[in-house]
């Protein structure tokens, strides 16, 4: 059964934390992340939440205490944003090759300084090579679904490595959306009780992260290499029987496709930016542009294999970033242009950076992407260089 | 009076660690475990006990041991104790283990913020006055004076008064020891051990390679840095401050050793002129001046009856 509700992408990431029945949540306060912790605090404080909440003094200890209670076996939840997870970067990487399956959701916000608390991808993709899960949402039932489905992959004992869920900040974190959710029962047969990889046990006890000399380190990070190989093949198919039992929105596991299978010209984004391509290619569409969107949901591990067969197909990819690798390009745009690399015939490939510290992409803008793009191909100018979308110089 | 033949002769500090001969606080680690038992979770950050255990796939300690981030300490055993409260396991005594750099410089967040929350364990600083690991720089818990890789004329500034730091968070138990004085040491661990909440020792533990002093001088060591004052012996037990009996000689003025006696073993002081030995003789009559005005009294108030 399920049930509508009316609430912010922050509040439903709440409520999908006590709806997995998250056992310790540690977390640390930070716009636009706050509804979250206070979501939380209050379904603990007022019984509703069966859960140890720790009110940790900064986002480094957030992380800590997460591990610290997963090494014991239980379920563990936290939430942050931009800075916040910046100052987690170094025990991201300690939650991750101790292969704890900790999920977090990220409220995607832009770095300082100078201080901004909008929108944009640059605190997370940052975090790429950490070994963490990174799954971007372009709505808030989206949200809710890829956390429960999280804990799913996560703690598969083919996986056992931690995941973050990419909210963006304001556009979905303060923004009132229905959503679906299911009765408890129903999670709680979909997503049964966490069994850990490994325990902190008195009666079999062992050293966990003491001294490994380079004979057995590299192993220990092959090991990690090919969890979220198998959390790639695990993702979809968590995806397919969520939304087969509980009658929820499958979005097409590693990446939301929309009108690519002919398209000539595919609007590659990630987030609420693929919500607005989506509309700009039916109406482009109408107009005899035959565009579609690929919306990148699943960045780590990165879809490589579907993106080739979008690559074999199309003409050209439109790669929008709401992100800047500084002296190089979008963080997005190399990824795509890696798997890519040794197809036997390429796509055209074309940058555009959008939507920094929060400005606004509309499907205006997106549309005007979609031209360009076909522009570039019909008329072959343009092709190097990095489009900045409505920058002012 | 804790007999030292009573002490549990199950030893779960292995033999073969990787600990330095004359290494001091290998010695708190094992008689840490011997009052603690087996029931107990280690939360260590890098500190030398990190090197202590040994390689991988080997372990000297026979505890579960979570080896964790520097700064992380306090978190670490916070998540630990949730995780343990949420199972219903509540005979296991969490302990966070931390040298003094771990302690008083990068881990003093994470710590500060576990004690404010009155967390269910014990923390334990063993305080070789550097960071001993990597070859001992300078940290915030190094003595005035002392040469460090970092301060290689001497430092210029005082040792950082950890106890009352943990004293300003108000938890229920804070004690100073040195295991040159085993048995003061085990009363305070077991003491420890009885009561719930935040509790914190502060171990002095004597680093030959670190102090440049002859290995065979630990304990002797530990002894004089108590009978010259240079480290006092004391308890706060629910705020109310005691200096502990092995401290008591260093109370009298004429009793108490100069400090000379516990400087001149240690090639770490070798470069202080006689002015600045009397400097730090000075400072330390005026710390003994303030304890012996705090014994008994209030360290800090009591908030709640």
């Amino acid at each position: 059964m399920l049930k509508t509700i009316v609430e912010t992408g922050n509040r439903v990431a709440g409520l999908a934390a006590l709806t997995a029945r998250a056992q310790v949540v540690a977390a640390y306060p930070i716009t636009p992340q706050t509804q979250i912790v206070e979501k939380i605090a209050e379904l603990v404080d007022s019984g509703k939440m069966n859960a140890e909440y720790i009110c940790v003094e900064s986002e480094h200890s957030a992380m800590s205490a997460c591990i610290g209670a997963s090494t014991v076996g239980v379920r563990t939840f936290t939430a942050t944003s931009a800075h916040g997870l910046a100052y987690m970067h170094e025990m991201l990487q300690w939650a991750s090759a101790a292969r704890l399956p900790i999920v977090m959701a990220v409220v995607n916000r832009a770095m300082g300084p100078p201080w901004n608390i909008w929108t944009d991808h640059g605190d997370s993709l940052p975090q790429r090579d950490t070994g963490w899960i990174q799954i971007y949402c372009a709505s808030n039932q989206e949200i809710f679904d890829s956390i429960i489905q999280a804990y799913r992959v996560c703690e598969d004992q083919r996986v056992l490595m931690p995941a973050m869920i990419c909210l963006e900040g304001f556009i979905l974190s303060h923004t009132n959306m229905p959503i679906k959710i299911p009765d408890q029962k129903e999670i709680d047969d979909f997503l049964p009780r966490f069994k850990p990889g490994w325990i902190l046990d008195v009666e079999n006890p062992v050293s966990h992260g003491n001294i490994v000399t380079p004979e057995y380190y590299m192993e220990l990070r092959y090991y990690m290499h090919d969890a979220l190989q198998k959390a790639k093949q695990l993702i979809p198919e968590v995806a397919r029987e969520y939304s087969e039992k509980l009658g929820l929105p499958d979005y097409g596991g590693l990446i939301d496709k929309y009108m690519c299978d002919d398209a000539e010209v595919i609007l590659v984004s990630m987030g609420t930016m693929g919500s607005e391509a989506k509309l700009t290619v039916k109406k482009l569409r109408a107009g005899g542009y035959r565009v579609g969107s690929a919306r990148i949901r699943v960045f780590r591990p990165f879809p490589r294999e579907t993106v080739r067969e979008m690559g074999t197909r199309a003409k050209a990819l439109a790669i929008i970033d709401r992100d800047i690798s500084f002296g190089m390009e979008g963080i997005l745009f190399t990824e795509i242009r890696s798997a890519l690399f040794d197809l036997p015939k390429k796509p055209l490939t074309k940058n555009f950076i959008a939507g920094l510290g929060g400005r606004d992409v509309t499907q205006i803008d997106i549309e005007k992407i979609a031209k360009k793009t076909y522009q570039i191909l019909e008329t072959g100018v343009g092709v190097e260089g990095i489009d900045w979308v409505n920058i002012r110089r | 009076m804790v007999m030292l033949k009573e002490l549990s002769k199950e030893e779960l500090v292995l033999p073969g660690n990787a600990s330095c001969a004359g290494c001091a606080a290998s010695l708190a680690l094992r008689l840490t475990l011997k009052v603690m038992g087996s029931r107990t979770i280690f939360v260590v950050p890098a500190c030398c006990t990190s090197i202590i255990q040994g390689q991988f796939p080997a372990t000297a300690l026979n505890i579960p041991v979570l080896n964790i981030a520097f700064a992380a300490t306090g978190a670490a055993a916070s998540g630990v104790v949730a995780g343990l409260r949420v199972r219903g396991i509540n005979d296991v005594t969490v302990i966070g283990w931390a040298g003094d750099g771990g302690t008083v410089d990068i881990g003093i967040q994470a710590l500060s913020g576990a004690a404010e929350r009155r967390t269910d364990f014990i923390y334990i600083c063993y305080d070789n006055e550097a960071y001993g690991n990597t070859g001992m720089q300078r940290s915030g818990a190094t003595p005035i004076g002392a040469w460090t890789t970092t301060t290689p004329t001497g430092k210029r500034e005082f040792k950082k008064d950890m106890a009352f730091i943990m004293a300003a968070h108000r938890i229920p138990y804070i004690a100073t020891a040195t295991p040159s004085y085993p048995t003061d040491f085990i009363e305070k661990l077991e003491k420890a051990k009885k009561i719930k909440g935040t509790r914190y020792l502060h171990v002095l533990t004597p680093c030959p390679p670190g102090w440049r002093s002859d290995a065979d001088l630990s304990i002797e060591l530990g002894r004089l840095a108590v009978q010259t004052g240079m480290w006092v012996l004391f308890e706060i037990e629910n705020g109310v401050f005691s200096i502990s009996s092995p401290s008591r000689i260093a109370l009298d003025k004429t009793k108490r050793k100069p400090v000379e006696e516990y400087l001149k073993l240690q090639g770490r002081f070798g470069h202080l002129t006689t002015n600045e030995v009397v400097q730090i003789q000075k400072a330390v009559d005026a710390t003994l001046d303030y304890y012996i005005m705090l014994n008994g009294q209030r360290a800090y108030p009591l908030l709640i009856d």
